[in-house]
């Protein structure tokens, strides 16, 4: 499971595959020699035309105990970018798998409710990839109906015998 | 939908509170599940003041970056720039002179006094308690003046760069600040007649939006929120930065991790942080505040106006920005709501490939619906003001 392990920086980093990834998670959090308890934090980098696979899932796990810190790098290739949520063992996860699902498109599967977070539903593509230009307009947005809305009508009832009576002098 | 309460029917309500909502200081939405005032679920919907800092930083040098760090968090900006340079710093390898250290010890805890201020302030004052909100807010412009003296800005400070700070200690900064912390200990100690004791805000605050140790750890909390449930975990302890571990301060923590623990716990650090400036204060070394390595350092200005070499040396750096090497790191700083973390990439550019801020307060928010649950849709106000959610850095 383990690509490659290196020291930078006097961080350690660990690549891994992304195939079992949960379980390697369990495994750095339960044990107790690990006791990886805490995650810091989710991102993904987008190396595009760089490097095979294109993108990375990073993650920043921390032991409290240990006071010690972990960053976790998984490739994930282009045709198929899904890893596998960490929700069921960290809840905090949801938001931030949340946000690189909006940004980047990775999807994470077993993930409880993968909506965008940042941007709005309509919006099309990812913008923190590095094939999405930075000057990009997106197309505009109708105005959205939510069902079971209470629009007061008085006022525009109010507003159209206005123009009625207007009209008709 | 129908509920049965005390024999009256009842429909469960959906209320759309906020993006713009006059007790919610900063745009956010809380999609809420009513049965009658009582909230049985809310969804946070966030992004209303996103920017696009990511894609926007990657555009910049690295040195134009920090701008746009102030305006991830105003009222702590002086944090996020160390937090940004420090990074820099660790994958570049170097180290700053200890003056330099001092100096971001003190802004940075200076900083975060600001952003207690601000936060239990406002919590104080949209709970009616307007006389010690606006003691705090004194406290706060008295801070804020110092600030503006050292760096010329009050909120977007820009005040430290990539391997120092942008120019030493204004002359008297010691007895402006001792003065300052004279004056601040007073109001807090006015704010502490006005509260602690006082029955509508203790009512308001205890045992509303709490949070327990595990859900904490498991929502991946820091700062006020997760020592206010009781887990003593401070990045400048559990990872001292800077010279934070030639320092003696403690963590305060709770133990019912409720808004009433999360407000002492704040106005505790902000006593601990002045001990620390005090500290900072007496031991101040004397030296430089650059590293003196000409890739990262722009030249004298005598230099640049007076020489060819010094001039192409300041163009250099202006234009195609400082090289940072290949590689990518993650460094992390205590802000004024927890644990804020930049990581970063770089190519060897002059501009950076990857950043990444991690947002302390975006994260608080994906544990607001735990808090909120059960509660009443007033309690939403207090414990949304203890998150002290800021849309900079929230949505960025």
């Amino acid at each position: 499971m383990i690509l490659d392990v290196s020291q930078a920086q006097g961080d350690d980093v660990l690549i891994l595959n992304r195939a079992g990834l949960r379980e390697s998670f369990r495994l750095l959090k339960h044990d107790k020699e690990l006791d990886y308890d805490f995650l810091s934090d989710i991102t993904a980098v987008d190396y595009w035309g760089k490097k095979e696979p294109r993108f990375e899932v990073v993650y920043q796990i921390l032991s409290r105990r240990r006071r010690r810190r972990l960053r976790l790098r998984v490739p994930v290739p282009e045709n198929d970018p899904a890893v596998e949520s960490v929700t069921p063992l960290w809840r905090g996860a949801n938001f931030l798998e949340r946000e690189v699902w909006d940004l980047f498109g990775i999807r994470f599967i077993g993930h409880p409710d993968l909506r965008r977070i940042l941007l709005y539903d309509e919006f099309v593509g990812y913008p923190l990839r590095k094939d999405y230009p930075v000057n990009l307009v997106q197309p505009r947005v109708p105005e959205r109906t939510v069902e079971g809305t209470f629009v007061d009508e008085r006022s525009h009832n109010k507003l159209l015998s206005l123009k009625k009576s207007l009209g008709a002098s | 939908m129908k509920t049965e309460n005390q024999g009256l029917p009842l429909d469960i309500m959906e209320l759309q509170m906020g993006p713009s909502h006059p007790a919610t200081h900063g745009t956010i939405k809380f999609n809420l599940k009513l049965e009658g005032e009582k909230v049985l679920d809310c969804d946070v919907e966030v992004g209303f003041l996103h920017r696009g800092f990511d894609k926007s930083c990657e555009q910049a040098t690295w040195t134009q970056v920090i701008p746009y760090t102030d305006r991830l968090n105003y009222a702590s900006s002086l944090i996020n720039n160390i937090g940004y340079a420090l990074t820099v710093e660790k994958l570049i390898g170097v180290q700053t002179p200890p003056r330099c250290q001092y100096i971001r010890v003190i802004v940075s805890e200076l900083a975060r006094i600001y952003d207690h201020l601000t936060c239990c302030g406002m919590a104080a004052s949209e709970l009616g308690a307007i006389t010690a909100g606006f003691y705090m807010i004194e406290a706060r412009e008295l801070i804020i003046r110092i600030v503006e003296a050292l760096t010329g800005a009050r909120l977007t400070v820009t005040y430290v760069r990539i391997g120092g700070v942008k120019h030493d200690l204004i002359e008297g900064f010691a007895e402006r600040v001792a003065q300052t912390f004279k004056t601040i200990r007073k109001l807090l100690e006015d704010c502490d007649r006005l509260l602690s004791r006082n029955r509508i805000f203790l009512d308001r605050m205890s045992n509303v939006g709490i949070i327990s140790q595990e859900t904490a750890l498991s929502y991946c909390l820091t700062g006020p929120i997760l020592r206010a449930s009781g887990v003593s975990y401070d990045v400048r302890t559990a990872f001292p930065y800077l010279v934070y571990d030639q320092f003696e301060f403690e963590v305060p923590v709770g133990s019912r991790g409720d808004n009433y623990d999360r407000f002492v716990c704040r106005i505790r650090e902000i006593e601990q942080s002045m001990k620390i400036v005090e500290q900072a204060l007496e031991r101040l070394p004397v030296g430089p505040v650059w590293i003196d390595d000409p890739r990262f350092v722009l030249p004298e200005k005598e230099k640049v106006y007076g020489s060819i070499e010094g001039l192409m040396h300041h163009f250099k750096i202006i234009m195609e920005g400082i090289k940072v090497p290949p590689g990518e790191t993650y460094a992390a700083v205590e802000g004024g709501n927890g644990e804020l973390g930049f990581y970063i990439v770089s190519d060897g550019g002059g501009r950076p490939y990857r950043i990444r801020v991690r947002p302390p307060c975006f994260i608080a928010m994906g544990a607001f619906h735990e808090m909120i649950k059960g509660h009443m849709v007033a309690d939403i106000v207090p414990t949304f003001g203890m998150v002290n959610m800021i849309g900079g850095e929230c949505d960025r």
